[in-house]
């Protein structure tokens, strides 16, 4: 692949599309990303710019091994798996909290170890050890509302965007952990030897920043 | 042509090219044993870069460990002289969970310490070094250069609780300015900021951070590491930057810290900095500076793959006369060829010409 191109890495999914559009937005369009087709890459010479649509979660990945030069990932990913990148800014798109949530009818019993579902073991780990508060973390890749449901666990820790699902089974979030929103990150040495072009790609995007 | 250094791979070159660079400035190579007693690293775990430590009981019951770091056992070996000055280097096997696997694993470790009573002189040659070497390994790096001592006075004139102060300090690390502003609304908080902007040349972004430094800690800090990097940049190390982000572990590191890169490998392959306070932790009343190098990643130099295995590929059969055969390849070696007998041709292997030996010695194979 050519040098001078800075490669990034896009979420896939409704996310990506909305981060694509900022930085179209701020000039780096590349039309053929939003024709219909089977294509994984898509560069713009005329822009400097190399698009990819990965999983959401391994964007980071992609960034911190230097395969992709910046890219686009959760905060919610960026603490649970800490790669080693820059996070350069905050898009403000993607809002939502991770939060903790249990049944309606859930009392705590601080007696107890809690038994805590989630995707996020670290986050959740970390979470409650600042609370000095004993659990047992139950890690499960997907469908985390069933657990407390089904008495696998007593809360769950998982991002919570409307809260509409919680409400369907029953569920309320608790307690807020960490507010969540997309956030550029860029590989440490490609920011080294692509400095300027990083940072003109981060500046135009900032312009296209909601508050 | 010679053939033992073509044969060498890159990082081999290298390991090579830093060891007569290191002996050409005085320095001495320090050997040491595989284990270590646990003790040692437990007492200084914030200092080893990763948490897992390989350990095992003796045969006299005490808990040892398979080094996972090289300074620490430095500072434990040097004897302390008023005056003396030890100049050491290493290229050693470490035992640490490397970042991208998480797994326990084997790393080459090349690196320099220079420990006693440090002056300004000693401290450009450490970093000299270090430039050096990084040019040794590929002439498109960069070697970034930040001092704690603006960093932390900076981030003390925010007067924030330990909690805010590592959250912050762990931002400057991430050049996150979002995070920042997020942590301190109630605090003004521009000279962080622009201590996350500033990386570049030296003497523009000593310049740009300057209106927040003018007393103080934070002056004599910026004083200093402009003092260091206009030596530098008079000895031509053209690599040589300044950005703050490089956030090193305070209890053990004080003044100049720095962190090497090569175009192509995506993480830092050397880091190094003043580790004043490591010394004093461990009971030495000197200074200390030092750098590593992580060799593993410099597998990642190749200098691509290799069109064939060997030159070339002697076929020979049963009736071969093998006194014959022996000396017809000993002479295509002695010619600097690469060589490879044997009696069938191995569909995997690549060779640039095939040749048959039969009763009149060497044929054309083709």
């Amino acid at each position: 692949m050519a040098n001078n191109m800075i490669n990034v890495a896009l979420p896939k999914g409704r996310l990506g599309e909305k981060v694509y559009g900022m930085f179209a937005a701020a000039g780096y369009e590349c039309p053929s990303i939003l024709e219909p087709n089977r294509k994984l890459i898509f560069e713009n010479g005329a822009t400097g710019v190399r698009y990819f649509w990965v999983k959401p979660s391994d964007v980071a990945i992609y960034v911190e091994r230097g395969a992709a030069d910046i890219g686009v990932a959760g905060k919610d990913i960026l603490l649970e798996y800490m790669p080693e990148v820059y996070e350069l800014l905050d898009l403000n798109v993607g809002r939502c909290r991770m939060a903790v949530a249990a049944m309606k009818a859930f009392r705590d019993n601080p007696e107890r170890t809690l038994r805590v579902a989630t995707k996020f073991t670290r986050i959740a780990r970390e979470y409650y050890a600042g609370l000095g508060r004993d659990i047992d973390i139950i890690h499960l890749n997907g469908s985390i509302e069933i657990a407390p449901i089904l008495g696998l666990s007593d809360v769950i820790v998982d991002i919570v965007e409307t809260g509409k699902t919680l409400l369907e089974n029953d569920l309320e979030p608790i307690e807020t952990i960490v507010p969540i929103s997309a956030r550029l990150i860029a590989n440490k040495v490609s920011f080294k030897f692509h400095g300027e072009q990083i940072e003109a790609i981060c500046r135009g995007l900032a312009q296209q920043v909601k508050q | 042509m010679n053939p033992v250094i073509d044969s060498l791979k890159p990082e081999e070159r290298v390991l090579y090219a830093l060891r007569s660079l290191y002996q050409r400035y005085g320095y001495s190579q320090f050997k040491m044993s595989k284990f270590e007693e646990y003790d040692l690293y437990a007492r200084n775990k914030d200092f080893l870069i990763s948490d897992g430590v390989i350990t095992f009981t003796d045969t006299d019951g005490r808990l040892m460990a398979l080094k996972p770091d090289v300074t620490l056992s430095i500072i434990k070996n040097t004897r302390q002289m008023p005056g003396s000055m030890q100049k050491l280097y290493y290229n050693e096997n470490v035992y640490r969970v490397s970042g991208s696997t998480r797994c326990f694993k084997e790393i080459m470790q090349t690196g320099l310490e220079c420990i006693g009573d440090i002056d300004l002189y000693s401290l450009c040659e450490v970093i000299f070094l270090a430039a050096q070497s990084l040019h040794a390994i590929d002439p498109d790096y960069v070697l970034d250069l930040s001092h704690m001592g603006v960093v932390s006075a900076l981030v003390d004139a925010l007067a924030l609780d330990d909690e805010r102060r590592a959250a912050v300090l762990s931002c400057i690390g991430e050049k996150n300015g979002d995070g920042v502003r997020r942590l301190c609304p109630d605090r003004d908080v521009s000279g962080i900021l622009a201590l996350i902007a500033a990386h570049g040349s030296a003497d523009a972004v000593i310049e740009s951070i300057r209106p927040w430094c003018k007393d103080g800690a934070a002056k004599s800090a910026l004083d200093e590491l402009a003092q260091v990097t206009g030596i530098l940049n008079a000895n031509r190390c053209e690599g040589v930057r300044v950005d703050f982000s490089i956030v090193n572990d305070m209890n053990y590191y004080n003044g100049i810290v720095f962190m090497g890169y090569i175009r192509g490998i995506p993480t830092g392959v050397l880091s190094g900095g003043q580790y004043d306070n490591m010394m004093h932790r461990m009971g030495r009343n000197c200074r200390a500076v030092g750098f590593a190098i992580y060799m593993d990643l410099l597998e990642r130099l190749s200098d691509g793959p290799r069109p064939f295995d060997v030159d070339t590929l002697v076929l020979y059969d049963e009736r071969a006369d093998i006194m014959a055969l022996t000396k017809a390849v000993n002479r295509l070696t002695g010619e600097g060829y690469s060589v490879r007998a044997q009696k069938a041709v191995d569909d995997k292997l690549r060779y640039r010409r095939l040749l048959r030996f039969g009763e009149g010695g060497i044929e054309d194979g083709e």
